[in-house]
């Protein structure tokens, strides 16, 4: 990866999974609920990590738990799980995480191609880590962790 | 020029001639006498020309104007209409087309149509000079007859009694450009001047026409005024893309009125009707008193009270409206548990209030996404003629019903499935005409589209009296194709025979032509109606012909549903698909080659267990009797078994989004009165 040589910042929304701190651009975010406050439908038939779908305000949205998709351990849900709503290109996503309270500017210069191992999430899903004063931050890349689910259900295997 | 604020306006209305253009192409064709389908082609054409040179779409431009060429030397009787001149026009309306949906796609528009031209040149050029100089003659005499404008005692004395008090009286002839846009506006300005200046009395041709575009490009006025002939004059010209705008004092011709009647009904078998109406100026006394009396305002509304006003609306915004309406209706459901629980009388009765006056707004507004079949169907008669022609085949198609109303989503859908059933009808229904002379049948065939509503669908049939489908050759085929065992074959009725062309890798031409079988085809078109809620069957009676018939919902974005419980969770079920519930013993249930049926008014239901298909998990310990829904696809019935029913309600459909792809066995989800999500079992894909 090339260090830009203009200062440009990159807004982030920072959020965490365990102990790692990861970071969306903020654009493609469309707002911040609290999980307790939902009520999601169960959907049969897709892989566990779609959790079901919720009522957001009229609009039926897809809700995936990162952690499980990221094979991380699944604890409760608690007052501080959040679902980060997205837009991507052709869909919304709602993202749970376990805690979200921070936007950071990342100069574009900062990002970095993610070193041979980050923890445990699959590097598909990594399009570059970032650090910022002691933190590092993890940049995802949504296209990849979000993959549109085809055929979803276990009889067409 | 920059013309690109008016290029949805072109598109909009040279689609609109150019249809107009076929349509009456295709009246032509039955009644090549009639000048007055003539008239109305001339007019279409014109108005494409002036439209499309404006647009800067030469080539357009170029043609029509060639066509328009042709079509008036028909119009004066110098040449005759046949079949040969018929195809090239068609032709020429075709490509026409073709330009017209290329600039809509973001192309240029361009296209050769020199070949084209050069055809139109040598129609025009054939003509025949004799007898024709009488006839142009008098066809003048109807197109200058604006400029004698006959006034009725009434008018006369309106006019007369103006000037005695000072006013003077004018008759003002306008001349639009050519290549004038908005025809309508452009004459509206002029009224609106005219309006502020003094009295309008009459109008040739009459207001409506005006209003409406149906005249060439002029138009005569007649005003009673204060000011004088030039103030009006220059004023007038003010108004951009006229050509000229004449004004004469009033001078009765009162005398000659008898003559110009007696002369008019010289013209009028000869004339158009529409020319007729339009010059013959029928009689309004009504509008005319009004105008005259009520002098401090003017009554030009009277005369403009045209039978149907439409406004056109961005279909976006009706989608916008219809959304928020869903908004609405899912509060309606919220509002209304609410209620129930709290018995509040009052409450209680503001919400039945609501949910009347929701339910008409609901009405009207599916309402207003109702579009006639006929905008689906009107390009049929076309594809068809030129099908027979490049089969070799005599048609007629006979449509039924084009008025039907359908959901502008079904609309936008249906399209392709009947083009698909159509070519199929015409290329493998009806036989080659000597066929159907040695089997005693017309040699013309007949295919019938027919379009209906009944309860909450609408029915799509086509019909022809062609060979129908042959037992034989189609289980030939399905067997070879491994469809269906032989063994299976001879259990099949007839029905079921015929609907195995609907499966796919199905194609019985013997030989593959350009017009269809090429495998595909029928499965897609039953695939597609499938996925809009809708169904298709087959009746076929060998010798006599088939008949298709196709079931589609009124509307794809509100739909009943029976909603039902499994483990605490919610599914809604099509009330479409659902033929009635039922409870069943467990002793009921019957186990047939490792699947569990029941006997259901005497026939074998396949039973699906709704719990283990969705993972919801089942009750603890089975339970004696269960609630079971019995649904369809087709013919085919299975009976799903559920905890418990909850009752019928009307919800509003929503997608799953793209993110979740082809889920199995559902359709999509909606929200319910509490605010949570149910999602839409799709029965269709449970019944194999």
């Amino acid at each position: 990866m090339t260090a830009g040589t203009e200062n440009k910042m990159m807004k982030t929304i920072v959020f965490q999974l365990l102990d790692k701190e990861y970071a969306i651009e903020v654009d493609v975010v469309q707002s911040i609920e609290k999980l307790l406050l939902m009520t999601i439908t169960r959907i049969p038939g897709v892989p566990d990590y779609v959790k079901g779908v919720i009522n957001l305000r009229g609009m039926v949205t897809p809700i995936v738990d990162l952690r499980v998709r990221f094979d991380l351990p699944e604890t409760g849900y608690d007052d501080n799980t959040r679902i980060i709503i997205v837009n991507l290109e052709d869909y919304d996503v709602g993202l749970i995480v376990d805690n979200a309270n921070d936007v950071i500017d990342i100069p574009a210069g900062a990002l970095e191609s993610q070193p041979e191992v980050v923890g445990s999430v699959e590097s598909e899903f990594v399009a570059g880590v970032a650090k910022i004063d002691k933190r590092l931050l993890v940049m995802l890349n949504l296209d990849h962790v979000l993959k549109p689910i085809r055929n979803g259900n276990s009889d067409d295997n | 020029m920059d013309t690109d604020q008016y290029l949805e306006m072109f598109l909009e209305e040279s689609k609109e001639h150019l249809q107009a253009c076929n349509e009456q192409l295709l009246e032509l064709e039955k009644n090549p006498d009639d000048l007055g389908i003539v008239n109305e082609i001339f007019r279409a054409a014109h108005t494409l020309k002036g439209m499309s040179a404006t647009m800067g779409y030469e080539d357009i431009a170029n043609l029509t104007h060639k066509m328009e060429n042709v079509l008036d030397a028909i119009r004066n009787s110098k040449i005759s209409v046949t079949s040969e001149i018929l195809d090239v026009v068609f032709e020429s309306s075709e490509t026409l087309e073709e330009m017209v949906i290329d600039i809509e796609e973001g192309g240029t528009g361009k296209k050769d149509v020199g070949s084209l031209v050069t055809m139109l040149n040598q129609i025009e050029a054939g003509k025949s000079p004799t007898a024709a100089a009488e006839q142009a003659s008098e066809e003048k005499a109807v197109h200058s007859q604006p400029e004698g404008l006959v006034y009725d005692d009434f008018e006369q004395t309106v006019i007369t009694q103006s000037i005695d008090q000072g006013f003077h009286a004018y008759e003002l002839t306008v001349t639009l450009r050519d290549d004038c846009l908005l025809k309508a506006a452009r004459v509206f300005m002029v009224f609106e001047i005219l309006e502020k200046a003094g009295e309008i009395i009459k109008t040739s041709p009459t207001v409506e026409h005006l209003e409406n575009e149906e005249f060439d490009n002029r138009f005569t006025v007649v005003l009673v005024t204060k000011e004088d002939a030039g103030d009006l004059q220059s004023k007038i010209q003010k108004v951009s893309e006229l050509e000229k705008a004449d004004i004469q004092p009033v001078q009765f011709q009162s005398a000659s009125r008898e003559t110009a009647a007696a002369a008019e009904a010289v013209v009028t078998p000869e004339a158009s009707k529409d020319g007729a109406v339009e010059e013959n100026e029928p009689a309004q006394p009504a509008d005319k008193k009004k105008a005259g009396k009520a002098e401090a305002s003017p009554k030009r509304s009277g005369a403009s009270h045209s039978a149907n006003k439409t406004i056109r609306v961005n279909i976006d915004r009706l989608d916008v409206l219809m959304n928020l309406f869903e908004e609405l209706v899912i509060d309606r459901g919220r509002l209304q548990s609410i209620a129930a629980e709290l018995q509040n009388s009052e409450l209680n009765e503001t919400t039945e209030r609501m949910t009347r006056i929701s339910g008409d707004l609901q009405n009207i507004i599916l309402n207003m996404r109702m579009v006639p079949v006929e905008t689906v169907f009107n390009r049929f008669p076309k594809m068809v003629r030129q099908l027979a022609r490049d089969l070799d085949k005599k048609i007629n198609l006979e449509i039924i019903g084009a008025e039907t109303e359908l959901d502008r989503t079904v609309i936008d859908e249906i399209g392709d499935p009947l083009v698909h059933l159509i070519r199929n009808a015409v290329d493998h229904g009806v036989e080659s005409p000597a066929e159907r002379r040695s089997k005693g049948k017309p040699e013309e065939g007949t295919v019938t589209l027919r379009a209906y509503h009944s309860g909450n669908h609408v029915f799509i049939e086509l019909e022809d009296d062609g060979a129908g489908v042959n037992r034989e050759r189609v289980l030939k085929k399905a067997i070879e194709r491994g469809i269906v065992t032989e063994d299976a074959a001879d259990t099949l009725t007839d029905k079921q025979v015929a609907e195995l062309i609907l499966s796919s890798g199905f194609s019985t031409a013997e030989k593959l032509t350009d017009v269809s079988g090429r495998g595909v085809g029928l499965d897609v078109v039953k695939s597609t109606i499938e996925s809009l809620g809708g169904h298709i069957s087959i009746d076929s009676k060998e010798g006599e012909g088939s008949l298709f018939q196709v079931q589609l919902p009124l509307t794809l974005s509100i739909i009943s549903v029976m909603l039902v419980e499994m483990q605490k969770e919610v599914f809604a079920v099509p009330l479409s698909s659902i033929i009635e519930t039922a409870i069943i013993h467990r002793d009921d249930i019957l186990n047939a080659h490792n699947q569990r049926v029941i006997d259901f008014r005497g026939k074998i239901v396949p039973l699906v267990d709704l719990r283990e298909i969705f993972h919801t998990g089942l009750p603890e310990e089975e339970e004696d009797y269960k609630s079971v829904v019995i649904v369809r696809k087709g013919e085919n019935l299975a009976a799903l078994v559920v905890d418990s029913f909850i009752g019928q309600q009307e919800i509003v459909l929503k997608s799953l989004g793209n993110y979740l792809q082809s889920v199995f066995a559902l359709s999509g989800a909606t929200i319910l009165g509490n605010g949570q999500v149910a999602l839409i079992v799709d029965c269709n894909a449970l019944i194999k």
